[in-house]
């Protein structure tokens, strides 16, 4: 056996010491440099928001598309067609001129993955479920992708914008700091920015206040609010001209009134649809539609050509210029809706690490004095294993970019208290051979054997329960389970390998002084 | 520095059975505050809503009531005081589903004229993810519960399993009917605290099991209450210490760790002291009670090891190339 000095126990534990302090320096210090670990937002203030995706409004609206498009091809190609309706998921349309069917036919097998029932010459068009899903699943990704966009533009520090599950996102915001911006921010998620141009019914549009909407449907029209008072309605024909999808850019500006506008230009085949919309409907009016509200319903006086437009609708800047980013960032194919929300207030975070750091702090003190008391030396020992602990804990957690929540600040209290554990069991068991009557050496290593099968099994257990927590935990619970897990590991390496390299390194002077009570508290001499 | 006197065996089980009585008046009674009372759950787990907002001076609950209810959405809430008198809680179990919907600045603008305040917190939990979090919650319990079950038949034997979960059942069972009595919010910190409670009650009991069976393989005794009585006794110091230690440790959280860390702090103080108490009163005296016996554990073991040295034997002539 190792007779004193240096052993590989002791070396192991200076170079996990040495790591301990070099990861966790960047976190105490807040240097630019390395990895630190994040607070999370319950320490930091900010918002957490879990959105549902309404996947079923994104198949409403492919279908609503795929009408639009209809639509375009029938007019273009002096195509009858009559009552072409949306009803829910699915379109209808009958066809007056029977010539045309193979015509029709071979449109609409160019659109894929449409169901398609006939019965003589009318038609249902509907999504086969294949397509459904692939939209439901595009509206999701596209949802994640537009609001991660939208809140880059908006300028966040490090806004987080993930999946969860099925249809779930998730949205962190840790740098909102007054309920103001948080406002801003939440309006800006949710706005779908989906802009259509659509057509007003120039017959029916005196009736627009009276007119129930079932009426409406009935004629092939949807009855809309003005953006700017509620109380006027329009109506519009439901199968839009085009929508926000043919979009390359928007602006903010300013009209001749200075009135904030926002200005739009669309793509090529946006540009032609638009164009020759306008130049067969010069006189009537065309409805800037964004999300489903009217902003304008301009009188086409010629057609316009070049695709581009104007949004105007008494805007205040900021709104203009979240309007924009929303518009240029995509329109959500699908609306989100809230399933959960938390937001905490930076001083309330503030609080919180005072209150847990108070609390760890005190808990230590506490823990550090109490084994110096009982154990003598063999506690100072026990104590620098357990300040070993909590500095790799940190290193870890910095390494893997962990986020310190406030359940994982209790999470670390905890280690503290168990991480003394290994050396209380350890400490004792080498007491009991003292009683028999053993030599220190001796009692050092078989104490560690004997206590070794207990510490094993008493952590594995606690790490099953960590790790089960880990895996159905939500957020700050997980972070609890890290940090219980972290120190746990870090605890055999510090309370039970390092220790007893100090006890190898130390054991000639131990046997020299043979002072039981000074170095383990007990009485007697040692032999 | 020493609690207990060197070699002294106690007599634990000779208390074992007043003592179970009194744990299962403990248990059933909390099963009675459970049925009756039932869990006090928070949003986390019910869904709906809460502001925590915080006065500068006592917050004037009565006025807040009246000036809120004016709103719908305010109509059924209940406030209530938060750690100190300048901060509550207004909670309601509706939960928007919108996102622009700002309730920060709606009951900003209705506490108008109440004095100086700060809305610090709105927490939104939607019914649907209330609900799968109670079941998630429910899921992490039962499956950690199994796989412990597993390790510990595995490590020890079936009996040790079932006597270490049975005490685990005790512990959290009165645990939570401390919850219901003190009234806490059951929120996701407090199930991590019932899962840490779980692990912790483990530890205490495997330490002591560890023990028992070491006794069993090594002494000459087949009386299983005196060689519990004897492991009991030489782990009754690290028991005591360690239970003291952690107890501090949380006492501390407990009472300085702020409002939010309450109720976790508080199911953990009581899970720590029905822990410790059931490893020694509880699990250890189950033993017995689910016939364990010493002679068959012994032989089983004298069977292993014989067969392990067989073992060994035969590798050692094959690696030499006896056979």
């Amino acid at each position: 056996m190792n007779s004193g000095g240096l052993n590989y126990r002791v070396v192991i534990f200076f170079l996990a010491i040495v790591f301990g302090l070099g990861f966790s320096a960047p976190t105490f210090l807040q240097t630019d440099k390395g990895a630190k670990i994040s607070l999370g937002l319950d320490l930091q203030g900010g918002l957490y928001m879990l959105l549902g995706v309404k996947t079923d409004e994104a198949i409403k609206s492919k279908i609503k598309s795929i009408a639009s498009s209809i639509k375009y091809f029938t007019d273009d190609n002096d195509i009858l067609i009559d009552s072409l309706k949306i009803k829910e998921e699915r379109v209808t349309l009958t066809l007056v001129d029977p010539d045309e069917e193979k015509n029709l036919d071979e449109m609409l097998k160019k659109v894929t993955g449409l169901s398609i029932e006939k019965d003589k010459l009318n038609y249902k068009l509907s999504l086969n479920s294949l397509e459904k899903e692939a939209t439901k699943e595009y509206a999701i990704n596209q949802a994640v992708e537009t609001i991660r966009n939208r809140l880059d533009q908006f300028g966040l520090t490090e806004p987080n914008v993930a999946r969860q599950g099925n249809d779930n996102i998730i949205v962190e915001l840790p740098g909102i700091k007054t309920g103001e911006e948080e406002q801003r921010a939440r309006e800006l998620i949710a706005k779908t920015a989906h802009l259509q141009l659509m057509s007003v019914d120039e017959v029916r549009n005196d009736r627009a206040q009276t007119m129930s909407e079932r009426e409406a449907s009935a004629y092939g029209d949807l009855i809309l609010p003005d953006g700017r008072n509620p109380a006027i309605k329009h109506i519009v024909r439901e199968v839009p001209i085009l929508d926000g999808s043919m979009l390359t850019d928007a602006k903010v500006g300013f009209d001749q009134m200075n009135q904030a506008v926002i200005n739009f230009s669309l793509n090529s085949e946006g540009a032609k649809i638009f164009g020759d919309f306008t130049g067969k409907s010069v006189g009537k009016h065309l409805a800037i539609v964004l999300d489903n509200k009217v902003y304008s319903a301009p009188v086409i006086r010629e057609r316009i050509g070049g695709g581009s437009g104007q949004i105007s609708g008494g805007f205040g800047v900021k709104e203009a210029s979240d309007v924009a980013i929303a518009l240029r960032s995509g329109a959500l194919l699908a609306p989100v809706k809230l399933l959960e929300k938390r937001s905490v207030g930076p001083s309330l975070g503030a609080d919180s690490i005072k209150a847990s750091t108070m609390a760890l702090a005190l808990g230590f003190l506490i823990v550090v004095i109490f084994m110096v008391v009982y154990y003598g030396i063999a506690g100072i020992i026990a104590n620098v294993a357990l300040v070993a602990n909590l500095f790799i804990v940190l290193a870890v957690m910095a390494l893997f970019g962990a986020t310190l929540t406030l359940p994982g600040m209790a999470g670390i209290v905890l280690t503290v208290g168990m991480a003394v554990d290994a050396n209380v069991i350890i400490n004792e068991r080498i007491r009991e051979l003292f009683r028999k009557g053993s030599s220190i050496k001796k009692a050092v290593e078989q104490g560690y054997g004997n206590a070794m099968s207990a510490i094993l099994d008493a952590n594995i257990t606690t790490l099953i329960a960590a790790t089960v927590l880990y895996a159905y935990g939500t957020g700050p619970i997980k972070g609890f389970a890290v940090t219980m897990s972290i120190g746990i590991l870090a605890s055999m390496l510090t309370a039970i390998l390092g220790t007893h390299g100090i006890y190898e390194f130390l054991m000639p002077r131990i046997e020299k002084s043979k002072n039981l009570a000074l170095w383990f508290g007990i009485k007697g001499k040692g032999k | 520095m020493q609690i207990f006197s060197k070699d002294k065996t106690y007599d634990f089980m000779a208390k074992s059975v007043p003592l179970i009585i009194l744990s299962l008046i403990l248990i059933i009674s909390s099963y009675i505050l459970l049925g009756t009372k039932g869990l006090n759950y928070g949003i986390d787990f019910s869904g709906g809503t809460i502001i925590q907002i915080k006065y500068d001076k006592k917050a004037p609950i009565q006025e807040m009531r009246e000036k809120i209810s004016v709103d719908k959405i305010f109509e059924n809430a209940s406030i209530t005081e938060f750690g100190t008198p300048e901060e509550v809680i207004v909670r309601f179990s509706s939960s928007t589903d919108s996102v622009q919907e700002d309730l920060s600045s709606k009951i900003t603008a209705l506490l108008q004229g109440t004095g100086n305040f700060e809305v610090r917190r709105v927490d939104i939990v939607g019914p649907k993810v209330g609900g799968e979090l109670r079941e998630k919650g429910l899921m992490a319990m039962v499956i950690s519960i199994f796989a412990i079950l597993l390790y510990i038949t595995f490590r020890f034997e079936w009996r040790f399993a079932i006597a270490s979960v049975i005490a685990l059942v005790h512990d959290i069972s009165i645990a939570l009917g401390a919850i219901v009595l003190f009234k806490v919010d059951v929120n996701l910190d407090i199930l991590a605290a019932l899962l840490t409670l779980l692990g912790y009650s483990l530890n205490d009991t495997i330490i002591v099991f560890d023990r028992i069976r070491e006794e069993v393989k090594g002494s000459k005794s087949f009386d299983l209450f005196y060689i519990i009585n004897y492991s009991v006794s030489m782990t009754l110091s690290r028991t005591i210490l360690t239970s003291l230690t952690t107890f501090f440790v949380i006492l501390t959280l407990f009472l300085f760790g702020g409002e939010i860390l309450h109720g976790f702090g508080l199911t953990l103080l009581v899970g720590i002291i029905v822990g410790t108490y059931s490893s020694i009163f509880v699990a250890s005296p189950m033993l017995k009670w689910l016939k364990f016996d010493v002679k068959d554990y012994k032989s089983k073991e004298a069977l292993k090891e014989s067969r392990r040295i067989e073992k060994e034997k035969m590798r050692a002539q094959y690696e030499q190339g006896i056979v």
